[in-house]
């Protein structure tokens, strides 16, 4: 029983990593019609940007995160207006490509800056250890747990109970409309990269202590959170946060009970397996709805 | 005074051309309505004036002319205008869809107050106002529409064919709301219609177009005992 709540708290922590980058994907999702394929690298390059801050500017740990932040919202929006939005007009399939140019471009960017060597991004919280009654649980976990679930929070209310997140929203859902109604809908959904590029940082930021820094980092993660989003449903936000949590928890007892045959190079595989199986049994999700058009 | 002057607006839609140079007038206070038959181009020119879609000719709203701005810049101006077929968020509730037109607005306590207000001229929606916007009945989602367009304070009301597939009650219970905001509000109003009996009766002035361009105008009462207006339009 201990074994198993110390593998659902390992799971919960690299869930909370997963939905943050999952949010995002849904967000853009909702906004913009297509799965932004570089959202993974716009993670890793905040997180090299927060790591620059602390280790060559000697900002304290929380002062980068959050300047780190400010960079990814302007960086995000930057990108919608001068690369998204111009391409707007073609199809969904240009746009998509556009996206994975961007992933190639910000990966060997990156490489290009900080060079290709590892480097270690350090925890804002200690290394310690928990005992709560017999399970032992790592303090960093307990941290990426708690700040993935304040972000996700924190952007819910905003979309549910602001007068903006309720615009953005609108502006996503119906552009046309939206227009009429005098909504500036190119910088909503400008807003809306910029706070997709926010919690794909928030992502890195929380990960990268628990892997080397490097500029591919985020790719294995932008795999579980894509399986993550569409387990719940790739229109649901609400969705891609409980599909990243149960991909993060089934990943971690999985691999915890059967290690034996189930070991670090299957967890890769069980997820894609799991997102196929989606795909095929419910092509909408956990959370999604079927959209019926009449034609 | 005149509120909204059109000039010669000429519109395309690719190589189809859809208005062959509309000229018409709305003065403040005013009802208008717009009729024709089936692509004579009333959508069009609500279009035109909402600056969805490309034109040419001169358009003024208030002495102001806005030929060349873009729709969310029209609508700040005070041009309210509820498209064909609503436009409504079928995935929002029907409070959100409200507040949503005061999106022009500073201010969210007035725009709740007002959207209050706006809700209570259609007692059948008013209470039930966290249901998806989707399940209303169409009937319904056009009484949102005309709440929704009243939150923006317009100084012009344009509406596109509400009478679109309701059934003749609904009708009625839409029409008796915009002669109230227009007769006791002061609410200058166009209003396109295939259904021209109800608009003739709920409106002081009509153009009827053909072809894409204004083929005849004059007071509401007098068009409705023209000979061609009656045998075209009215159907007796």
């Amino acid at each position: 029983m201990t074994e198993f709540v110390q593998y659902v708290v390992v799971g919960l922590a690299n869930g909370g990593v997963y939905a943050t980058l999952a949010l995002a994907l849904v967000l853009i999702h909702r906004a913009t019609g297509i799965v932004n394929f570089a959202q993974g690298e716009m993670g890793m390059f905040a997180t090299f940007i927060a790591w620059s801050l602390i280790n060559h500017h000697g900002l304290p740990y929380w002062v980068a995160f959050f300047v780190t932040l400010l960079i990814a919202f302007l960086g995000g929006a930057g990108i919608h207006q001068a690369v998204i939005r111009p391409l707007e007009r073609g199809s969904a399939l240009t746009v998509v490509m556009a996206t994975i140019a961007l992933l190639i471009v910000l990966n060997g960017l990156a490489g290009w800056i900080w060079a290709p060597d590892a480097k270690f991004m350090q925890s804002p919280f200690p290394l310690k250890v928990l005992h709560v009654g017999g399970v032992v649980m790592n303090v960093q976990d307990l941290g990426v747990i708690g700040v993935s679930l304040l972000c996700v929070a924190v952007v819910f209310l905003f979309f549910r109970f602001t007068r903006l997140g309720l615009q953005m929203r609108a502006a996503a859902v119906g552009p046309a409309t939206s227009r009429l109604l005098g909504i500036r809908v190119p910088l909503m959904l400008s807003l809306g990269w910029g706070l997709a590029a926010m919690l794909s940082a928030v992502s890195g930021m929380m990960a990268a202590p628990f892997v080397q820094l490097d500029p591919n980092f985020m790719l294995l993660i932008l795999t579980y959170s894509f399986a993550a989003a569409v387990l719940g449903g790739i229109d649901s936000p609400v969705g891609s946060v409980v599909g990243a949590f149960l991909i993060g928890v089934g990943i971690s007892v999985l691999s915890g009970y059967a290690r034996d045959f189930l070991g670090g190079e299957l967890q890769l595989p069980v997820a894609l397996a799991v997102l196929l199986g989606v795909l095929v049994l419910r092509p909408a999700g956990l959370f999604g709805r079927v959209v019926v058009r009449r034609v | 005074m005149a509120l909204l002057t059109l000039d010669n607006v000429e519109a395309r839609y690719g190589p189809i051309k859809a208005l062959h140079g509309v000229s018409l007038v709305v003065e403040e206070g005013q009802a208008v309505s717009l009729l024709g038959a089936n692509g004579a181009g009333k959508t069009t020119t609500l279009r035109a004036v909402s600056g969805t879609v490309r034109k040419t000719g001169e358009i003024a709203f208030g002495g102001k002319r806005i030929s060349g701005c873009g729709p969310e810049t029209i609508a700040r101006l005070g041009i309210a205008h509820v498209p064909e077929g609503r436009g409504i968020y079928a995935e929002l509730t029907v409070w959100e869809n409200v507040v949503l037109g005061g999106s022009t607005r500073r201010g969210g306590r007035t725009v709740k107050q007002d959207a209050e207000r706006a809700l209570q001229y259609f007692p059948r929606i008013a209470g039930r106002r966290s249901q998806q916007a989707g399940t209303l009945s169409g009937g319904e989602q056009q009484m949102l529409a005309l709440a929704r367009a009243l939150v923006a304070r317009p100084r012009l009301l344009m509406l596109d064919e509400p009478s679109l597939g309701l059934a003749p009650t609904a009708v009625q219970e839409f029409y008796r709301v915009v002669r109230a905001l227009n007769q006791e509000e002061g609410l200058t109003v166009l209003v396109v219609e295939q259904n021209a009996r109800i608009a003739l009766v709920s409106t002081q002035h009509a153009y009827v177009l053909e072809v894409g361009r204004v083929a005849l105008s004059g007071a509401s009462d007098q068009l409705s005992r023209h000979e061609g207006v009656r045998a075209s339009y009215l159907g007796y």
